[in-house]
């Protein structure tokens, strides 16, 4: 927190008027953006979840907590909280486990019994991010043509081409939310090895040497230097992939059949929300949701703050 | 030591060499892994634009048999029939400008919090960094609201209002404060004074401390975030689903038209159409990417580390 100018006695006022003039002229912009486009909308969020506002032209009425009793009742809200807890614990916990894995074998994984890299992990480095710089809506289109039930379809093609019965990909109730997690680790691997290939990079090559040394198998390796010296980076990885988890809607959206489909299997949140507010045209208890939702994520945040306190390693 | 001394002295070949040379079944196994998330990264993708140049029949025939011949003329049809063209374009431009405004902005208010004390400065800190939290879609209904009503102002509301890529460009803006203004700010803080001090000395002003020191001293990050920001923006679906409605489909961004046109081609029966207009989404980024991959996956990095 240095401050810009040195101050010269004498002129403090003319240089305390510049300075507030500079500071106030930089952040003028940015503040009055945001609080147009973001904080308003919140608060204007708790308003709004108190009346029954439906259609774009209707007068709004205040009917006071009605919209979060029916909230309560509402069967459909409650399966895409679910799901997004749902995606909550499995998104990072699969996501973490197959991109460590990967790192590990990109960095450590060659010969020397762990010490060196694979061959080609520039490589393999590259084509794992792929998926990463797609947005999420095209990979949504993308894997609705290879989900196809049909003969067609990328997946079930070969299948019925074997004589095998083909998967509902999409269609059957049980296994659509799976598709829909398999894809999200299928685009959010690719960012974690890279982060954590780039984390691994920075451990001291002699704190291998010296573990392999001392009789360290690969797993060892893994389990007793990689994984201590990573878990902040792990962390950060944790929550970035709870605040993705909360976020999934253009691949819902995009490409369940009915916008969270078959039968509400796969409806998260963000979907519910905007099917009430531009679907139905029900304002008020859209915003209702919204405010719900808002201190669900507050929770999440507090709880993440929470976890993620825990000893770092020096090196 | 010896290891370090003897890394030295190895030459990059005779170390690929070496490392060939012994190969060993784990190393095997490593590949093996490695290859098949390759191949599933890889396959629906080369896939797609397989798919982009069959006819009609050969998609419905079977899923992974080879085009007979290669019809370009899908391409066509996508590019300029389904507008893939203008809504790539359309992209291109809001992303542009999103992206500036982000980082013109971002940076002003990272640099003034980061380094100036006054009153105010840390609740105004907090506010743009609680926004890191919460989703958009928590407050979408009044947020489409405040941008309709902006676009009743006189004389710049048909410029900002609904269905304009104005008002696109400045909800892109706003929500990528926080991540910017917090990410930045942290990376101002860590630049050293004694520079800046000397050109107040020689009297620089304020701004010109910022844009012609600081501002290049912060290079790194500076180019980290506004990778993180193009794609992310680029990334947008739901803010311009409710912004830009279907009046105003010349508008369009990129991910909209693709979904838009994956729900059309049901009706169309021009399935492979899509598949063409899909592989023009997927293209231009992998050759981007490919080309700058070195400087994208260093510049995501150290935006995560700081």
């Amino acid at each position: 927190m240095a401050d810009g100018r040195p101050r010269r006695p004498g002129r403090a006022g003319r240089e305390g008027f510049v300075r507030a003039r500079f500071i106030t002229g930089f952040l003028a912009a940015p503040v009055l953006l945001y609080l147009v486009y973001v904080i308003s909308p919140y608060a204007q969020a708790f308003s709004i979840a108190m009346t029954d506002w439906r259609g774009v032209s209707a007068a709004p009425r205040f009917v006071g907590l009605a919209n979060f009793g029916r909230l309560l009742g509402d069967g459909v809200f409650w399966r895409a909280v679910g799901h997004n807890a749902l995606l909550l614990v499995l998104l990072p916990l699969l996501t973490l486990a197959i991109a460590l894995f990967f790192a590990f074998l990109l960095n450590a994984g060659g010969q020397g019994g762990g010490v060196a890299g694979v061959w080609g992990s520039g490589f393999y480095r590259v084509v794992f991010f792929f998926p990463q710089v797609l947005a999420v809506a095209i990979v949504a289109v993308l894997f609705q043509q290879v989900f196809r039930p049909d003969g067609s379809g990328m997946l079930n093609g070969p299948l019925i081409a074997l004589g095998l019965e083909p998967v509902g990909f999409l269609s059957d109730p049980g296994v659509a939310f799976w598709s829909i997690l398999a894809v999200l680790v299928w685009q959010a691997v690719g960012f974690y090895v890279v982060l954590f290939s780039a984390g691994m990079a920075s451990i001291p090559r002699e704190m291998f040497e010296a573990a392999r040394i001392d009789g360290a198998g690969r797993v060892q390796l893994f389990a007793r230097v990689t994984l201590p010296l990573l878990w902040e980076t792990v962390q950060v990885g944790w929550i970035y992939l709870g605040i993705a988890a909360l976020d999934v809607f253009a691949l819902v959206w995009v490409m369940t059949a009915e916008h969270g489909g078959p039968d509400h299997s796969t409806t998260v949140m963000a979907a519910e929300v905007y099917r009430n507010a531009f679907q139905y045209f029900k304002f008020g208890y859209a915003s209702a949701m919204g405010v719900v939702l808002f201190f669900f994520t507050v929770a999440f945040a507090v709880l993440a703050l929470r976890l993620s306190r825990r000893e770092r390693i020096e090196f | 030591m010896v290891s370090r001394a003897e890394r030295v002295t190895l030459s990059r070949s005779a170390a690929r060499e070496r490392r060939r040379a012994r190969l060993g079944p784990l190393s095997g196994l490593s590949h093996v892994a490695l290859i098949v998330w390759t191949v599933l990264v890889v396959v629906p993708i080369v896939w797609t634009f397989l798919a982009s140049v069959k006819s009609e029949d050969e998609i419905f025939g079977s899923a992974w048999s080879l085009p007979a011949t290669l019809r370009w003329d899908n391409w066509a049809r996508a590019w300029a029939g389904a507008h893939v063209g203008l809504y790539m374009l359309n992209s291109v431009v809001v992303v542009a400008l999103g992206t500036f405004g982000t980082m013109l902005l971002g940076s002003m208010a990272a640099y003034v919090l980061a380094r100036y004390r006054f009153r105010g400065n840390r609740a105004i800190y907090l506010l743009f960094v609680s926004g890191l939290a919460f989703p958009v879609y928590l407050a979408l209904t009044p947020l489409f609201f405040v941008v309709r009503n902006l676009g009743a102002l006189p004389l710049v509301g048909p410029l900002i209002g609904l269905d304009t890529r104005g008002g696109l460009v400045l909800v892109y803006i706003a929500y990528s404060l926080p991540f910017t203004v917090f990410f930045l700010s942290a990376f101002f803080r860590t630049l050293p004074q004694a520079v800046a001090e000397a050109a107040f000395v020689d009297g620089a002003s304020h701004s010109r401390v910022f844009f012609q020191i600081m501002l290049p001293m912060a290079r790194p990050g500076v180019v980290s975030i506004t990778i993180f920001n193009i794609l992310g923006q680029w990334n947008q679906y739901q803010i311009p689903l409710v912004l830009l409605s279907g009046q105003a489909k010349d508008k369009w961004v990129l991910t909209q038209g693709i979904a838009d046109i994956s729900t059309a081609a049901g009706y169309d029966a021009d399935w492979s159409a899509l598949f063409a207009a899909l592989s023009m989404a997927i293209l231009p980024m992998l050759i981007v990417y490919t080309i700058f991959q070195r400087q994208i996956q260093a510049g995501l990095t150290t935006g995560s580390f700081k």
